[in-house]
């Protein structure tokens, strides 16, 4: 159950009744509800406000699991022109990633994105958005194609991790991301990735490591399933919750941590409240950011994604603690 | 920097003090084995060759000739998200360093292996399931790093859970910064050499072990992206017997060759030879 589902409907409710009393007071102009109105919009902002002014971690991994939220193609359509490219040229075209080449805001791109379904038959088609190793490939194909043709990169992330199955196994999942992963570290062209849903784990990374990571506000990016922590770490899946929370892996988290650029907000409510808006946000801030690193040359961009992902995490030396007296 | 045989043999003394039982019985064939002749095997089974875990310090024993220098030996992780769920992570390390013998779940420095200079880094299931934070990054990094400097070859031999939860978002992108040393490696057009030893699986089999030039497996280890208990809850049935082995691998096509523990140090230099005509060799002295 999504419980950013079950708080909204209140709110559906209301709108519910904000435009019956609405279309009622159109077709009896005489009868004024004008007051009964605005007392309904008040009360329905501010219970916008209650419920979304102040998200926690695990209705944050809500919003970024919420059935309406926009997904890739939403943002893949607001682009200028773009041509999908299909397949891995080895087994067979994922539907879980779309892949082409395009134009965003004028500026040519290669598009890597994961695409999760929006009913049970896209989902299906769509394997829920988590990649098998094709998608990866074809992806991986792609993102050599970018290089040779001085494209710069954009990916949309969204999956709940890379596929966990038999098929997956056999075809080296672990090898597909890892090629991904390590192309991403050191291809010749500007990389911005941007994290619109659910960043689950390595799948989610073998896209998301670039010279820019945007996450939008109600986005997550995380190690694991907050489930799959709690049942392995706390060996119990009733604590996913306290997880959530633990993992760090809210928006504002990741940027306090220096592991994100940049937070794209969304409309109050989610991104779904707003499509439009949130997909034109979202576009100027990737522009802005190919922008910057396209006046960069090349091999500065090159070597300051190295220096970027060589300081990614702290340690101490064993002196250092025995001085400090602490454990 | 501190002899290392030195230090090897210091954290022999402690391995010897947390396991003192003189018999072991083996999970495959169910012998019961003395320990001195278990390890004087390097912890294969006499009877039915079943490959035991092996501890970091032990691997790196039966690998270098002589001399092991460790690099960044002292480094120890922080506590970035401050993490508890029933212990503490700092209580969770403390536990694991003294049942491990080992300060993290690597060991890397540079030694010779039959007379040819070599970095390797060992990784150690002992200490926190050789999971992968950020000191276990940085040492895979270094490593590199240092054997594209030194032009000398790079080993690393798996045994790890995947990325370290403790750590979150931080641990997952080690595999990032592991990759991104490795170019280094790459461009100097020096040899990468893994091999997977049981279980290597999640974040560590998905970045810096499968972009290895040569993979090599040891008999039956487990392998893979998915831990085998999220593939069964996924599909909702049982998985074969078999299912993500070393000999599975091989069948798929995703590990060069299967090599038995006695035969590693020499199936590795050979590679080495032929891949590095040019090797600087130094007297071998074991």
């Amino acid at each position: 159950m999504n419980v950013i589902v079950e708080r909204e409907k209140g709110l559906l409710e209301l709108e519910q009744r904000i435009g019956d009393l609405k279309s009622l007071s159109e077709q009896h102009p005489e009868a004024s509800f004008v007051n009964e109105i605005h007392a309904l919009e008040e009360k329905y902002a501010s219970l916008q406000r209650e419920i979304f002014g102040n998200l926690t971690a695990w209705q944050k991994v809500h919003m970024a699991r919420h059935p309406m939220r926009p997904r890739a193609t939403a943002f893949i359509a607001a682009l200028d022109e773009f041509v999908e490219l299909h397949g891995d040229r080895a087994f067979r075209d994922d539907a879980a990633v779309i892949g082409g080449i395009g134009r965003l805001g004028g500026r040519r791109v290669m598009v890597l994105a994961q695409q999760k379904g929006r009913d049970t038959k896209e989902n299906v088609w769509r394997n829920f958005g988590m990649v098998h190793p094709e998608g990866y490939r074809k992806a991986l194909r792609l993102m050599r194609m970018a290089e040779k043709f001085a494209l710069p990169i954009v990916t949309y992330i969204d999956t709940s991790g890379a596929d966990p199955g038999i098929g997956a196994e056999e075809r080296g999942q672990s090898e597909a991301i890892a090629r991904c992963i390590l192309q991403l570290t050191n291809v010749r062209v500007p990389v911005v990735a941007s994290v619109i849903g659910e960043g689950g784990s390595g799948g989610a990374l073998a896209f998301g490591v670039g010279d820019r990571i945007i996450m939008l506000e109600h986005a997550i990016f995380s190690i694991a399933s907050p489930e799959g922590c709690a049942a392995i770490l706390w060996k119990d899946a009733s604590k996913a919750e306290e997880a959530a929370a633990r993992l760090k892996l809210t928006a504002g988290d990741l940027k306090a941590l220096g592991i994100i650029d940049e937070i794209v907000a969304e409309p109050l409510g989610g991104a779904h409240r707003d499509v439009e808006y949130t997909v034109a946000s979202l576009l100027r801030e990737q522009g802005r950011a190919l922008d910057v690193l396209s006046a960069l040359p090349i091999e500065r961009v090159v070597e300051e994604r190295y220096a970027k992902y060589r300081h990614i995490g702290s340690w101490q030396r064993e002196n250092e603690r025995m001085v400090r007296g602490a454990t | 920097m501190p002899s290392v045989t030195d230090w090897l043999r210091g954290r022999k003394r402690q391995l010897e003090r947390r396991e003192p039982g003189l018999w072991v019985k083996c999970p495959e064939c169910s012998e019961m084995l003395y320990r001195k002749d278990l390890e004087l095997n390097l912890l294969v089974c006499a009877h039915c060759s079943h490959h035991f875990r092996m501890p970091a310090i032990d691997r790196i024993a039966s690998l270098i000739d002589g001399e092991f220098h460790e690099i960044a030996a002292d480094l120890e992780p922080r506590d970035p998200l401050n993490w508890t769920d029933v212990k503490t992570y700092p209580q969770k390390l403390a536990a694991d360093r003294e049942k491990s013998g080992v300060i993290e779940a690597v060991v890397a420095g540079f030694g010779s292996m039959g007379g040819i200079d070599v970095g390797l880094a060992v990784m150690d299931f002992f200490f926190r399931g050789g999971t992968m934070g950020a000191v276990v990054g940085e040492k895979i990094a270094l490593l590199f790093e240092e054997s594209a400097r030194r032009a000398v070859p790079a080993i690393v031999c798996t045994a790890s859970g995947g990325a370290r939860m403790e750590e979150g978002l931080i641990a997952l992108l080690q595999m990032a910064k592991t990759s991104a040393a490795l170019t280094r490696l790459q461009a100097a057009r020096l040899p990468y050499i893994c091999v997977l030893t049981d279980p290597t699986t999640g974040g560590v089999s998905a970045s810096f072990a499968f972009d290895a030039d040569i993979i090599i497996a040891e008999p039956k280890a487990v392998v893979g992206f998915a831990g085998r208990r999220v593939i069964e809850q996924t599909i909702r049935q049982r998985l074969p017997d078999g299912f993500q082995t070393a000999e599975f691998l091989i069948e798929h096509g995703h590990a060069d060759l299967i090599v038995d523990r006695h035969q590693l140090k020499a199936q590795l230099i050979q590679v080495l030879e032929i891949l590095l005509p040019g090797a600087r060799r130094r007297e071998a002295l074991a």
